[in-house]
């Protein structure tokens, strides 16, 4: 193959990669940015959106189009309403301390973990694409379906984006993240907007997993990876940013697809790279990439 | 001993021993084996982690041969009990087990592991409580000499033999330049160095070759990695994720020219070949121990053997169509307890003291004949090396089955002696 098919292909996969990232990582941003809560339990959320895909698909077994839409609504609400349990019934009682709620999030981590090796079981199963359309380029073959993962991620994105930026339930959110107190005063219930966001964050990763499942089964173990790449992106893209995290989660993605796919690198080494970008944003510039100064 | 009693005791050693003493009554099964008493074998089982999909199956043949020995009297007339315990497919934990079977749960020994990073961390475990370890790794591990006197492979033949003997028929049949796709641990070394050098043995070349790690779960960046002159893409793959890695593989050659493809089934145990996504496998070839359709030639073991483990003809559960066997490796588990049964027999064995001379016992054979405690096929078995040495089947897939194109002969898998464990103390 030369090295224009081998490009193509990197960027492809790369795309994939970032996209799904994205709506994981914006998830974990929201949560960070708003509520100051590091949710070490985000992955497992993606986990659970993707388990849950798994028995919306059973219900289905002979319409995989049917079962995928169902999942793509039915998932983020189930995950975005534990979510929301778990904000009122642990994180809020805390009062939102950073210490204790990363160990209530690791806590989460292993509650979620355990109940679906429970409930689910400790095998990878798949689940059926929503379409079966396979791209044949002249040197290799290409998932349509990867394809619509890529489309699907940005229209969710830009969703996001105008829930944030052009709704009302945005605009509190957004004056919640700027100052809590400020905004409490003006009559926001700043617990209602916590609750929600951190259930708009779960449900962000959950959405990303129904859209991968397809691509990867579903698997018990499987929130490990989204957890580390997410806290990579909103850490380099600045905490709270929106765009920075965008902007991360796409440079991660195509850093990943380059370096393994075109560059045979080891996957490992992407994460290698990864994680010393992180380092060296962390010491040379700690308010991450798009971050505001906070001195 | 002498100075402990002449110490006057104290009230604190008293308390202790009382203590000891209460707890001993409470759990009578700890304090001594008598010979009336079941005996018990450990399993250090796969029910979670990258193996699962294998532990299922295992636990569930170790199940069946266990009702089969005990309805034929048990081991020496006692009754056998067997203990599973979940490593979760990890090695630190895979010791851990062992120790727990071994020391807490008295078994008289320890059987069952497959993943090869697994046995390995184990076995020291085994040598230091001196406990036999029965593995059903299909690693070279016990051959080459890695492991220890205690650590034996009798139901399975090991990676170095199996690619030996299959070698000329990809070599002869399938192409001369092989690109091969493999796990990066020790199982998929294995098939990397010895298939690569059995490959050179018959006049073919290895011109590439890609690790994976077994717990990756996206495979597509790593087949550009693929050189476009490859004529057999060989691959073998394990973990949670291998029926992503076979549909990606035939997402990207799609319709477009693609090399022959000669896999290990371990690519594809507990995997539906007629899942969506893998039409591309039609004519393809792969390796089996003991193939997972029932072949026309099937012997009466094999079709008794096929019932007792609740899988019909297509290698799938009797219950559960959708729920496919890892049948190419779990005869394994069947075919190990048949050697403990054999080897505790021949020994005399009545208790733990006898652990070495159960070893010893097994040592002394010299192979299996095919039949109800054999039912993948006559074996040979050394000593020396601890190893069984097995017939392998080549089977091609053709109408959405998997039917035998080739049988090796157990010769055509013999290497010389890399070990003499028998030489080595216990």
């Amino acid at each position: 193959m030369g090295f224009g098919p081998l490009l193509l292909l990197a960027i492809l996969e790369g795309a994939v990669t970032a996209a799904v990232l994205a709506l994981t990582a914006v998830g974990l941003s929201l949560t960070f940015g708003i509520m100051r809560v590091v949710n070490v339990a985000h992955g497992e959320f993606f986990m659970l959106g993707a388990v849950l895909a798994w028995f919306v698909s059973q219900w289905f077994p002979d319409a995989p189009l049917l079962a995928f839409l169902l999942a793509m609504v039915v998932c983020p609400l189930v995950v975005a309403g534990v979510a929301v349990l778990a904000d009122v019934l642990i994180l809020k009682r805390l009062h939102y301390e950073p210490e204790a709620t990363i160990v209530a999030t690791i806590g989460l981590l292993y509650i979620f973990q355990q109940a679906a090796l429970s409930f689910f079981g400790p095998n990878a199963r798949p689940v059926a694409p929503p379409f079966n359309f396979r791209v044949q380029l002249p040197w290799f073959g290409y998932s349509g379906y990867k394809l619509f993962v890529i489309l699907a991620a940005g229209v969710l994105l830009l969703l996001v984006w105008l829930l944030i930026t052009r709704t009302k339930i945005g605009l509190v959110m957004r004056a919640t993240q700027i100052d809590r107190t400020t905004a409490k005063a003006f009559g926001i219930n700043v617990d209602r907007v916590y609750a929600m966001t951190f259930g708009i964050g779960a449900g962000l990763a959950a959405i990303a997993a129904v859209l991968v499942v397809p691509i990867q089964q579903a698997h018990y173990l499987m929130g490990g990876d989204p957890l580390l790449l997410s806290f990579i992106v909103v850490i380099l893209g600045g905490l709270g940013s929106l765009r920075g995290t965008l902007i991360a989660a796409l440079l991660i993605g195509l850093l990943d697809g380059l370096l393994s796919t075109a560059f045979f690198f080891p996957p490992t080494f992407a994460k290698i790279v990864a994680t010393l970008l992180v380092a060296l944003v962390l010491v040379f510039r700690p308010e991450g990439l798009f971050g505001r100064r906070t001195a | 001993m002498t100075k402990g009693l002449t110490l006057t005791p104290t009230r604190r050693s008293v308390l202790a021993g009382m203590g000891a003493a209460t707890a001993a009554s409470f759990f009578p099964g700890y304090t001594n084996a008598q010979s009336s008493e079941p005996i018990r074998l450990g399993f250090q089982l796969h029910r979670t982690g990258i193996g699962a999909a294998y532990g299922r199956w295992y636990e569930r043949t170790a199940t069946a041969a266990l009702a089969r020995m005990n309805a034929a009297g048990g081991i020496g007339g006692r009754p056998v009990e067997i203990l599973f315990e979940d490593d979760g497919t990890d090695p630190a934990r895979g010791a851990e087990v062992f120790g727990k079977l071994a020391t807490q749960s008295n078994c008289d020994l320890v059987f069952g592991a497959l993943f090869s990073h697994v046995v390995i961390g184990t076995a020291p475990r085994a040598a230091e409580l001196k406990v036999p370890y029965l593995v059903c790794s299909e690693g070279h591990h016990v051959a080459s000499g890695m492991l220890n006197r205690w650590t034996l492979q009798p139901g399975i033949t090991d990676v170095k033999s199996q690619v030996q003997a299959m070698a000329p028929f990809v070599t002869s049949n399938l192409g001369k330049k092989v690109t091969m796709i493999f796990p990066d641990f020790a199982f998929g070394h294995d098939h990397r160095d010895y298939f690569t050098a059995a490959c050179a043995a018959q006049g073919g070349e290895v011109i590439a070759q890609i690790a994976i790690p077994p717990t990756e779960t996206s495979f597509t960046r790593y087949f550009p990695q693929i050189p476009a002159e490859t004529e057999v893409i060989y691959h073998v793959m394990v973990g949670p994720a291998v029926l992503t890695f076979v549909k990606e593989l035939g997402e990207f050659y799609g319709s477009g020219a693609r090399p022959q493809l000669f896999g290990f089934i371990d690519s594809l145990e507990a995997v539906d070949i007629n899942s969506s996504g893998l039409e591309f496998l039609d004519g393809s070839h792969f390796w089996e121990a003991h193939p997972r359709y029932k072949q026309a030639d099937a012997s009466d073991a094999e079709t008794a053997y096929r019932a007792a483990v609740g899988v019909d003809d297509n290698g799938a559960s009797a219950s559960d169509a959708a729920d496919v066997a890892t049948y190419s490796h779990m005869f394994s588990v069947w075919e190990t307890l048949s050697v403990i049964k054999a080897g505790m027999e021949a020994a005399g064995y009545t208790g733990a003291a006898d652990r070495q001379k159960l070893v010893e016992a097994i040592e002394a054979m010299t192979g299996f004949d095919e039949g109800e405690d054999h039912p993948q096929g006559a074996k040979t078995f050394n000593g020396k090396t601890h190893q069984a040495f097995g017939i392998q089947n080549i089977t091609k897939v053709e109408g959405g089955k998997l039917v035998v194109a080739h049988k090796t002969s157990v010769e055509d898998g013999m290497y010389p002696d890399e070990v003499d464990y028998t030489s080595q103390s216990f």
